[in-house]
């Protein structure tokens, strides 16, 4: 294997940057391998980790499996859990195209979600379908505007993004509890300070025969639109060439400032139209509840999709799935909560250490990749 | 930790249930005369705090025959408390449900109510109103009163004369027991002041760290709090050499040379009403309160050092609560900006909905509400 081709990602967007089919084919083959082995590896390095304390691991899988997919119950409580999350997680994979560390989606998460509350709350009398894109609107700006700051001051002063995400998710909290208590405070809301409640033509729905709301539905399609337009547009491409050397993009003539607050814009807005959901769909007024970690579980499942848009939408049902059994299994094994979250970190870090497989797991099993080879 | 004994039971029972459950399907006619409750927890139910004292109140209904409990901890103020009481009834039969925290009731536990009229929720904090869906409810405990008895010890102990108090939120019920606690300490010696420090929000255990050195180095040297786990603060205060007061539950354990005693919840008393209740098959009440003299609210045993003439004062206001009608906050009254309160002649006993708006710090209190 020649040296360019083993810096080229080994997904299917990278794939297709790479010669000849038979390639492109194996590379794919091998990018939805490698994730398939590493959570398996890390479902039996977890296991072992039950054994440890004396719980039985096929008592813990079929709980999990029961709590999370086995039953139309769990099913959907796994997509209602998830649907956060598609958008939250997006907000890490698609500044990652241009090589940024953003982990500061919760701060854009909450603006998002205090915007569309606060504006909601001004115009009660709005109808729903003038309403609610409105609320919409000001949650994507809210958070395009907060995380599309980092891309800036990463760009102009380059201050680090993920340092300045991190701060500045500290600073939106701090922000939303003090409008919340203060200036916005509905005067009712006396033992847990939120904002004036949602009219009720500005809440969002189920979907109809579902216990599932339209944000899941909203999540699928972001990330199947950030897919498209990474992997099928001129623009996808130069992001990800300016994400593979910056300077060698700008010698290209590619925008990469642009590219950068664009991108930064995008990921902040697709946190903050998650809030805008959680205010309209679940919660319909904004307060303290709304800080929830849903923009830190964001970066895990970004990371375990490897920053794919479209990989998200599994990784997310994962992740919901084990959510949404984790309280089975708290109560039939009698198990710490925290449990779960040991199995979220031995996920990550399975995920993490097969990045170092990439290219290596088929020749390792007899199978060759490289072009020359056809 | 503490639960080993009872993981295996619970795990022989939950694997033998799981072994039999494709083959019984809900066949079990003894099932007339059992009962699952379910317990949701927003933060670990063995924090020292809020949690672990309604923990303390499902264990109680543990020890009862024909009752199977049902644990959740760490489970958030948002739609992730529906999935968890919806899973206890789908896929665990639960019929009586304590989602325990504030932030569950509106909307989650009205919503998930109303969709499930066959299944009892009662909500800790008081919350229900006649609106809601009759199979919902409230209970709660008025906790100023023990605050005040608190406060009658904290008056005693100082030799500074400066108290602390670490708050989470100004909200009326946090408000409520830093007014209790000094005018407890007052009623001692009227030149006793209150620092009180808020750090925003429930569980913030650096902040709650940080306001515990600075109260001491700003002179108290006895201190209380008031955030859903007082850990962090009793073992901070304690190696400082200050005296606690605790809240929630006992804290003693960390700290046995500095506690002084507490106002805790009790609620192994509602809990267990409201069980047996719903085993004999009876209508359970929506609207639940009480305080000291319910057995709602209980206050911690004394600590060592806490002296003769403190546990003799303590004892007789206590005893005068017990009668019942006691006002702590009573006429004449000034806030901490000299603004009259309450006027002269009026009294307000814990049960006075007044209270519940509370939004002044009474003189004394050294701080503010915004």
């Amino acid at each position: 294997m020649s040296e360019t081709q083993a810096f080229v990602r080994p997904t299917p967007i990278g794939a297709a940057l790479s010669k000849g089919a038979g390639e492109s084919a194996r590379r794919r083959l091998e990018a939805v391998l490698i994730p398939i082995l590493a959570l398996l590896a890390g479902l039996f390095a977890f296991g072992l980790f039950l054994l440890a304390i004396g719980k039985s691991p096929v008592e813990f899988y079929q709980l999990v499996y029961r709590g999370g997919f086995g039953t139309w119950f769990s099913l959907q409580n796994t997509m209602q859990r998830a649907a956060p999350l598609l958008l939250t997680a997006l907000c890490v994979a698609l500044p990652a195209q241009l090589g940024l560390v953003v982990i500061g989606g919760e701060g854009a998460f909450v603006l998002g979600g205090l915007a569309a509350a606060a504006i909601g709350a001004a115009m009660p009398d709005a109808p729903g379908l003038i309403g609610m894109p409105v609320m919409a609107l000001a949650g994507l700006c809210a958070g395009g505007v907060w995380i599309g700051a980092v891309g800036a001051l990463r760009h102009y002063r380059g201050v680090n993004e993920t340092i300045a995400s991190l701060l500045m998710a500290y600073i939106a909290i701090a922000f939303m509890q003090h409008v919340v208590e203060g200036p916005l405070r509905d005067p009712a809301s006396l033992n847990k300070p939120s904002t004036t409640p949602l009219a009720d033509q500005l809440r969002i729905g189920e979907i109809p025969g579902m216990d599932v709301h339209w944000g899941f539905v909203v999540g699928i399609l972001a990330c199947l639109v950030a897919g498209f337009v990474l992997s099928r547009t001129t623009f996808g491409f130069s992001a990800r060439i300016a994400g593979g050397n910056a300077r060698a993009a700008a010698v290209q003539g590619l925008p990469v400032g642009r590219l950068i607050l664009t991108f930064t814009f995008a990921a902040g807005a697709a946190a903050g139209l998650a809030g805008m959901i959680e205010v309209a769909a679940i919660h319909g007024t904004a307060n303290a509840s709304l800080i929830a970690g849903y923009g830190y579980t964001g970066i895990l499942i970004a990371f375990l999709a490897r920053q794919n848009p479209i990989a998200i939408i599994p990784m997310a049902l994962i992740i919901g799935g084990i959510g949404a059994a984790g309280g089975l299994v708290q109560r039939r094994m009698d198990l710490p909560d925290a449990t779960v979250l040991v199995l979220q970190g031995i996920l990550f870090v399975a995920i993490l250490v097969s990045e170092t497989l990439s290219g290596r797991l088929l020749p390792a099993l007899g199978l060759k990749t490289t072009g020359e080879a056809k | 930790m503490t639960m080993l004994p009872l993981n295996r039971r619970r795990l022989l029972i939950s694997g033998s249930a799981l072994l039999a459950a494709p083959l019984l399907m809900r066949v079990s006619p003894a099932a007339a005369a059992s009962l699952t409750a379910g317990f949701i927890y927003v933060g670990p139910r063995d924090d020292f705090g809020y949690n672990q004292s309604h923990a303390e109140g499902a264990a109680a209904l543990k020890a009862m025959d024909g009752i199977t409990v049902l644990e959740e901890e760490n489970v958030p103020e948002s739609n992730d408390v529906v999935k968890s009481m919806e899973s206890m009834i789908q896929l665990d039969d639960a019929s009586l449900l304590f989602p325990t925290s504030f932030g569950y009731y509106n909307p989650f536990v009205k919503e998930t109510a109303a969709d499930y009229p066959d299944v009892q929720f009662r909500h800790c904090g008081g919350l229900w109103s006649e609106a809601d869906p009759k199979n919902a409810g409230s209970y709660f405990g008025y906790i100023g009163t023990a605050q005040y008895l608190s406060g009658i010890v904290a008056g005693h102990q100082t030799k500074s004369k400066r108290l602390g108090f670490v708050a989470a939120k100004p909200i009326p019920q946090v408000l409520m027991n830093i007014n209790a606690f000094t005018l407890g300490a007052k009623s001692v010696d009227p030149e006793i002041t209150t620092q009180v420090i808020f750090t925003g929000d429930w569980a913030q255990p650096v902040k709650e760290a940080e306001a515990t050195n600075a109260l001491i180095d700003q002179g108290a040297d006895v201190l209380t709090c008031h955030v859903d786990s007082p850990k962090v603060f009793v073992q901070t205060a304690a190696g400082r050499g200050a005296f606690v007061c605790g809240y929630h539950t006992s804290q003693a354990p960390l700290a046995p040379e500095h506690y002084l005693t507490g106002a805790e919840w009790n609620w192994s008393t509602v809990y267990k009403m409201f069980a047996e209740k719903a085993l004999a098959g009876g209508a359970l009440p929506n609207f639940v309160r009480g305080g000291l003299v319910e057995g709602f609210v209980k206050t911690s045993p004394y600590g060592p050092a806490v002296s003769e003439a403190a546990r003799n004062q303590t004892d007789t206001v206590k005893a005068e609560v017990m009668k019942g009608g006691f006002a702590v906050i009573k006429g004449p009254l000034k806030d901490n900006k000299g603004n009259e309160v309450v006027a002269a002649g009026k009294a307000y006993p814990e049960t006075a909905v007044e209270l519940e708006s509370m939004d002044y710090l009474v003189e004394g209190v050294l701080g503010s509400t915004s």
